[in-house]
């Protein structure tokens, strides 16, 4: 918690100025503010633009980590201004001084205020990011398995601050990449029962060449998140929901490079890379893997060349699985529902008591009872073909 | 010390090279590597992403194995991949955060007389040196200091974030430990835009294109900023960097030619092997930026041990 006592002292920001309009370069400007160290980036940031240049453009409404205006950059990491203390932004900065930038990956308005519709918005859109109801309606409320509604309030906790989507390394090098903020609202119905087309918005996403697997498993999402949405991981829900429960077998390998990968440590215990390269293309005789061995075969003949990978290592892998990893793997997937631990929803065993207590009802509204909350796994696999 | 390692499945399959640079540079540091043959595959976050008990429990698997290697005097379990350390992170946070999940993992596991017990001390070899040897320690170690060698540090994903679960604090920061590690060599640290970004490997079947996109971009940061080589604590980064850096040249239209070392052949350069012995002959984007320092620069220190191993390895694959 932050030390509300302390006085007012001097914060030097470095904000980033730039008017697409006035045809003028990106600059820096720095102005020194005085507030309460507990004080927020954004309140700086306000008394920079009222005491020495009104110009400055922030966008900003509630103040308080719910409206999500205010997403910038703080010292390179993107948050909300609202949600950052003073005394933190200065301890990550790297001179002392707190460097303020708009979000990436959307273009600038001005200042610190980006493009949202053109980028953000238009994503979110591109998920239909609303209920599909059932059809006909059921005659009374729609009555759904308490689990099933807690594990998709992660992804209801988003407030489209767009700090996902600024700090998303994937849409740096793939602007079209759906996105972790997008995807995760596509969680939030994918995982709902209530929705009637949850298999057409799984198969969708599979399919889209920029898609669910299009996400790198990056961490950056998570990182910046201010609600704890942890997007990524709501991203690997919809994989795991595709391809286990829905078996979509999509035409960028996710679904083969997901199965090979299982197999492959099945077998072998360690990886055989070599293996796992052609079956994620969809075995060693599809048309994709030729094309993806062919255009490697100068790397793979240097590397061979270099003694990097010997033709034994490469061809026939020396390890085998022992036996009691292919016991794990056949006891674990015979079950016949997937055990989903969400931190998120259960928080953590007490660390005082030192009793094995777990504290599962840690979230709102829950705790009736002890038991850990399976993840709904694979609720309504109605289109599971 | 003596550590329950486990050396993970890129290194004795695609990146032979790290694998035996650590068996060399281990004896130097006082390490004793007691290997954990039996452990398998972390799943790399791929296992997870198919079934989160399936990866919990074949990790929490490899725990209780290190955890018997430190009933007879292991002091912790070392690994030499981000990627391990990540996945294996992830699933530590969930068996140690909840006991009966643990419980539930630890029937899997009982019929092979196995038991993971809460708290595990699981350190990747870059946080061994700083956090178990020491910078101190390390600096003195030096035989051959890396002077006037520009290395841009490159940490993949799962050494470094989520931070909570990395436990990246004040007292350990262990995002800028590569940048010590370097220091303490005596090298120079370079600075640039990718050092903690996505090499982009886990979509290279998914996407080629982006994802040689990402390598490149980052490789031609680095070498804008002027460094010499890269240097990285991940196998799978080291693959997409690496051997596929002649595709990536293709994809971002610019020639790369960046050297990109394991650490363990950074540390065992400095500690005075030579480039033969860390396997640096078997990259597919030769160091020659690292050899030529090697030879030249500090040509009086162990001048002789270098000429002859260059001279046989290195300029004799040409």
């Amino acid at each position: 918690m932050a030390d509300t006592r302390k006085p007012a002292q001097d914060f030097t920001l470095r904000i980033r100025r730039y008017d697409p309009e006035s045809g003028e370069a990106p600059y820096w400007d720095e102005h020194t503010i005085n507030l309460e160290p507990h004080r927020s980036v954004l309140e700086g940031i306000l008394q920079a633009r009222g005491r020495f240049d009104g110009s400055i453009g922030i966008r900003c409404s509630c103040k308080a980590a719910i409206c999500g205006s205010c997403g910038v950059r703080v010292n390179g990491q993107a948050g909300l201004a609202c949600h950052t203390h003073l005394d933190a932004a200065l301890k990550s900065s790297r001179d002392g001084v707190i460097e303020v930038e708009p979000m990436g990956n959307m273009p600038i308005i001005k200042d610190l205020v980006v493009d949202m519709d053109a980028v953000h918005w238009k994503k979110i859109r591109r998920v239909t990011p609303w209920l599909l109801a059932q059809d006909p309606l059921p005659e009374r409320e729609h009555i759904v398995p308490r689990e099933a509604m807690v594990d998709v309030t992660q992804s209801m906790a988003c407030i489209q601050c767009g700090a996902c989507v600024s700090d998303c390394l994937s849409m740096e090098v793939d602007p079209l990449f759906v996105g972790p903020a997008a995807l995760a609202k596509a969680y939030r119905f994918v995982g709902d029962p209530r929705d009637s087309q949850q298999f057409e918005r799984l198969k969708d996403l599979a399919e889209d060449p920029h898609g669910m697997y299009d996400c790198t498993h990056c961490f950056k999402c998570i990182e910046a998140c201010p609600k704890g949405v942890a997007p990524m991981n709501q991203i690997m829900r919809l994989r795991r929901r595709a391809g286990g429960d829905h078996h979509i077998e999509d035409r960028n390998n996710g679904f083969n490079h997901e199965h090979a990968f299982v197999k492959n440590i099945r077998r072998n215990g360690l990886l055989h890379e070599n293996d796992l390269l052609t079956d994620s293309f969809g075995g060693k005789a599809s048309p994709k893997a030729a094309m993806f061995l062919a255009k490697s075969l100068p790397v793979i003949t240097r590397a061979l060349l270099r003694r990097k990978a010997t033709l034994k290592v490469a061809l026939g892998h020396p390890h085998k699985a022992p036996k009691d990893v292919k016991r794990i793997f056949d006891v674990v997937e015979g079950r016949p529902e997937r055990y989903d631990l969400n931190l998120y929803i259960t928080g953590y065993d007490e660390e005082q008591s030192g009793a094995e207590e777990p504290n599962v009802g840690a979230i709102a509204g829950g705790g009736e009872d002890g038991q850990a909350i399976p993840s709904a796994p694979g609720a309504s696999p109605k289109g599971a073909s | 010390m003596k550590v329950a390692y486990w050396p993970g499945c890129v290194s004795r399959g695609f990146t032979p090279e790290l694998h035996g640079s650590v068996a060399a540079v281990a004896p130097l540091l006082g390490i004793e590597l007691v290997e954990l043959d039996r452990a398998c595959c972390t799943g790399a976050g791929v296992l997870a992403e198919h079934s989160q008990e399936l990866a919990d429990t074949l990790n929490g698997r490899t725990f209780a194995l290190a955890q018997k290697e430190m009933a007879n005097g292991a002091e912790l379990m070392m690994n030499i991949c981000s990627t391990c350390q990540g996945a294996q992170s992830e699933s530590q946070e969930r068996l140690d955060a909840n006991a009966e999940y643990r419980a539930h993992v630890n029937e899997t596991l009982a019929p092979e007389g196995l038991t993971y017990e809460k708290g595990i001390s699981n350190k990747n070899f870059l946080w061994l040196l700083v956090e178990e040897i020491g910078l101190e320690k390390l600096s003195s170690l030096v035989e051959r200091p890396l002077t006037d060698l520009k290395v841009g540090p490159f940490y993949g994903c799962y050494i470094v974030r989520p931070a909570d679960r990395i436990q990246i604090t004040d007292e350990r920061p262990r995002d800028t430990y590569l940048a010590l590690v370097i220091e303490a060599l005596g090298g120079t640290v370079i600075e640039y835009a990718g050092s903690h970004k996505c090499c982009g490997f886990p979509i290279i079947t998914m996407n080629t294109d982006a994802s040689l996109k990402q390598a490149g971009m980052h490789l031609g940061d680095a070498a804008d900023a002027d460094a010499d080589c890269l240097v990285t604590p991940c196998p799978l980064c080291h693959l997409n960097l690496d051997l596929q850096q002649p595709l990536a040249e293709k994809v971002v239209g610019r020639p790369l030619e960046m050297p990109v070392l394991h650490l363990p052949q950074l540390v065992g350069l400095a500690l005075g092997l030579s480039p033969k012995e860390l396997g640096l002959a078997r990259h597919v984007v030769k160091p020659t930026s690292v050899i030529d320092w090697t030879t030249t620069v500090v040509a009086g220190v162990g001048a002789q041990d270098e000429e002859t191993v260059t001279g046989s390895s290195v300029a004799g694959e040409k």
